[in-house]
């Protein structure tokens, strides 16, 4: 027990569980808009882009100070977003190449701005090039404050125009007719995203940022039917993704905390996409094999009825073999479930010299005839 | 409501006409694809835009809606420009320009067209939802409230869209082809519905892509090939030699002169209905007799 409070008691684990979970509440909710504006994308070229603004807010302030590198930080961020927009409006380019380019182009400005500074033996430098993969021990109180800031702002912008941001990623066009300045709050959904990769910049890095706003929202989807429900689930899976991988980090050998909280939330999208109810893959291949089974004992149900109408006798009895031979495999199963369901029913004919027989129930009759009728809904 | 005494203190042009556009020019990359349109609705039409694929039918909805910039002309609805009549104007998009996986119920989609009349900061309340149901139920699928729209049938995604447009409670409706892709319920129910809009003075105007109802359902016609080639009454724009100047050579089954309520074509008799069999071991079940 005391273990357990001196290990939570750590200030620098406090720490970085508190920034985790600050980065998996920003990431998760703000996500959940690029994400369903099918703009996973832009996380990835905003924190590569992330990594000249880096640079260039160390080599204004002069040393590693946090606030003017996140500052610079966000600043090429939403410049990159703006290059995306103007090269998309203006020429034919599409989305996916914009923003391809935009990303390739800001790292690789930023890779050449990080060598420069290695290159002039600056004392300060050491540990820049942690802004690559994150660096979440190195985390402070004060830096706690400013991502606690940024994540409280931009959490109040999402109540704020909750309605109008759900409307404008739902259907543009009609919240256009409506008046509402569509290209404006667009424009700030993607800002907020530069603000959930500063905030994250210091945790798991530039290059890893991008799973952090895709993640915690499509493991959301699969389990909610409604926005608010999937922001909400978002966030709690961003930040039981950031406690997480903090904490395996604190108690494992040294490993680094930003790529396990990556693969924390991805572990959480893995087990969604398997098992969430109505759209996981599980249960979509349960209801394709429902599917086939029922269709197949449609299928002898319908035979039946064939049989039972050329012989003019309702109460036909049909023998096991004949319809096996008909389908082609054996119909057991699909005869006994149809028995269970109370639409044939087993009768006894020639039972010396033959072997079983099935004959239609009154309600066999009625839902054969439906199907032939209407073979989709039955 | 203020904003239409502001209308009508303001000056008004052409206020006769539901919808009025001239000189209207709208090009894609240099390319026209509406040509020096004008076009007339009066109110209390139900109003059709005809015209084969890429004639800009769609566009100039979009246009009206100010959604699309035109290159040249203007447009006023009940006198003067979309934007300042937005709320004496109803809009349902094309049922595929939105993306139906997008996690949200029925009522939620239909209380969205409630979104311009709260404003900023308010979010829907009580009342919203009162007004979103009745509308859900003048669509017939109030029972569907609840369900989320990925699981709607097209036909009730469809009926979705036009109840959010309801609750707009607007003068004129604009429709980018609602019966496109529904089943034969659902263009009834919207047909009913529309008549009844029309019937109680609102003007409705339809992308329509079916010749075959045009005179069923329409008493306003507009044909349209980047420019206009006739407008007015169906019952005198709905004839053979309009029709051939929209379509050009595309229109060969008109010859046959199967549309009904055609001008300009001796139409001969219907077929007989096709010849069915009700009985379940009629020819049509030839699977009965067996191996």
């Amino acid at each position: 027990m005391s273990g357990f409070v001196t290990f939570f008691g750590d200030y620098t684990i406090q720490n970085v569980m508190m920034g985790a979970a600050l980065l998996g509440l920003i990431s998760g909710v703000l996500g959940s808009f690029a994400v369903l504006r099918q703009q996973s994308l832009l996380g990835d070229t905003l924190s590569h882009a992330a990594l000249p603004g880096v640079c260039l807010g160390f080599m204004i302030a002069g040393a590693r100070e946090l606030s003017s590198i996140l500052a610079g930080a966000l600043f090429t961020a939403i410049l990159a977003a703006l290059v995306v927009l103007v090269l998309t409006r203006a020429s034919r380019l599409k989305t996916d190449a914009g923003l391809g380019i935009a990303l390739s182009v800001f790292f690789a400005f930023g890779v050449v701005l990080l060598t420069y500074i290695q290159g002039t033996g600056n004392a300060s430098q050491g540990g820049l090039d942690a802004f690559l993969f994150g660096q979440a021990a190195g985390i402070l109180r004060s830096d706690l404050y400013l991502m606690g800031g940024i994540t409280a702002f931009s959490l109040a912008l999402v109540a704020a125009f909750w309605k109008e941001f759900k409307l404008v990623s739902f259907d543009p066009a009609f919240a256009a007719t409506l008046g509402l300045p569509v290209v404006l709050l667009e424009t700030v959904l993607t800002v907020t995203i530069a603000f959930a990769v500063v905030v994250g910049l210091q945790m798991v890095g530039v290059v890893l940022m991008a799973a952090m706003v895709i993640a915690p929202a499509v493991g959301a989807r699969q389990w909610t039917r409604r926005l608010e429900h999937m922001v909400v689930l978002a966030a709690v899976f961003g930040v039981v993704s950031g406690v997480a991988g903090a904490l395996i980090s604190a108690t494992g050998q040294g490993l680094a905390t930003g790529p396990l909280i990556i693969l924390s939330a991805s572990a959480l999208v893995l087990v969604s996409i398997l098992v969430a109810p109505e759209r996981g893959l599980v249960w979509e291949g349960v209801k394709r094999w429902r599917d086939r089974r029922d269709l197949e004992a449609n299928k002898v149900l319908t035979t039946l009825y064939g049989l039972a109408a050329h012989h003019k006798d309702p109460a036909y009895p049909a023998e096991q073999g004949m319809i096996d031979t008909y389908h082609r495999i054996a119909t057991r199963h699909a005869l006994s479930r149809l028995a269970e369901r109370g639409l044939v029913e087993p009768v006894e004919h020639m039972r010396d010299q033959e072997g079983p027989h099935w004959a239609l129930t009154e309600a066999g009759i009625v839902l054969a005839r439906h199907l032939r009728r209407d073979p989709v809904s039955g | 409501m203020d904003t239409i005494t502001a209308v009508q203190t303001a000056e008004l042009h052409e206020p006769q006409w539901a919808v009025h556009v001239e000189d209207l020019t709208v090009s894609y990359h240099g390319k026209p694809v509406l040509w020096d349109i004008d076009v007339n609705i009066p109110p209390g039409v139900m109003a059709a835009i005809v015209g084969p694929n890429g004639a800009g039918k769609s566009t100039l909805l979009k246009s009206v809606l100010s959604l699309v910039r035109p290159t040249a002309g203007h447009i006023m609805i009940h006198g003067a420009p979309y934007k300042r009549q937005r709320r004496r104007v109803g809009y349902v998009p094309q049922r595929s320009s939105v993306d139906w996986d997008f996690p949200t119920t029925a009522l939620d989609v239909v209380m969205m067209g409630l979104y311009g009349h709260l404003g900023w900061f308010r979010y829907p309340g009580r009342q919203a939802r009162r007004r979103a149901m009745s509308a859900l139920e003048e669509v017939r699928i109030a029972d569907l409230a609840g369900r989320q729209i990925s699981q709607l049938s097209g036909g009730q995604q469809q009926r979705v869209f036009l109840a959010r447009a309801l609750v707009q409670q607007a003068d004129v409706y604009f429709l980018d082809e609602p019966m496109a892709g529904v089943d034969a319920t659902t263009e009834r129910t919207i047909v009913d519905l529309l008549h009844k809009l029309r019937d109680a003075g609102k003007t409705v105007v339809v992308v329509h892509h079916d010749l075959q109802t045009v005179a069923d359902y329409f008493d306003w016609l507009m044909l349209l090939n980047v420019r206009v080639i006739a407008q007015g009454p169906v019952a005198k724009i709905y004839t053979v030699e309009n029709l051939r100047k929209a379509y050009g050579g595309q229109i060969s089954l008109l010859e046959r002169g199967s549309l009904a309520g055609l001008r300009g074509i001796d139409a001969p008799p219907a077929m007989p209905s096709e010849v069915t069999d009700g009985s379940p071991t009629g020819s049509r079940a030839t699977p009965v007799g067996m191996p």
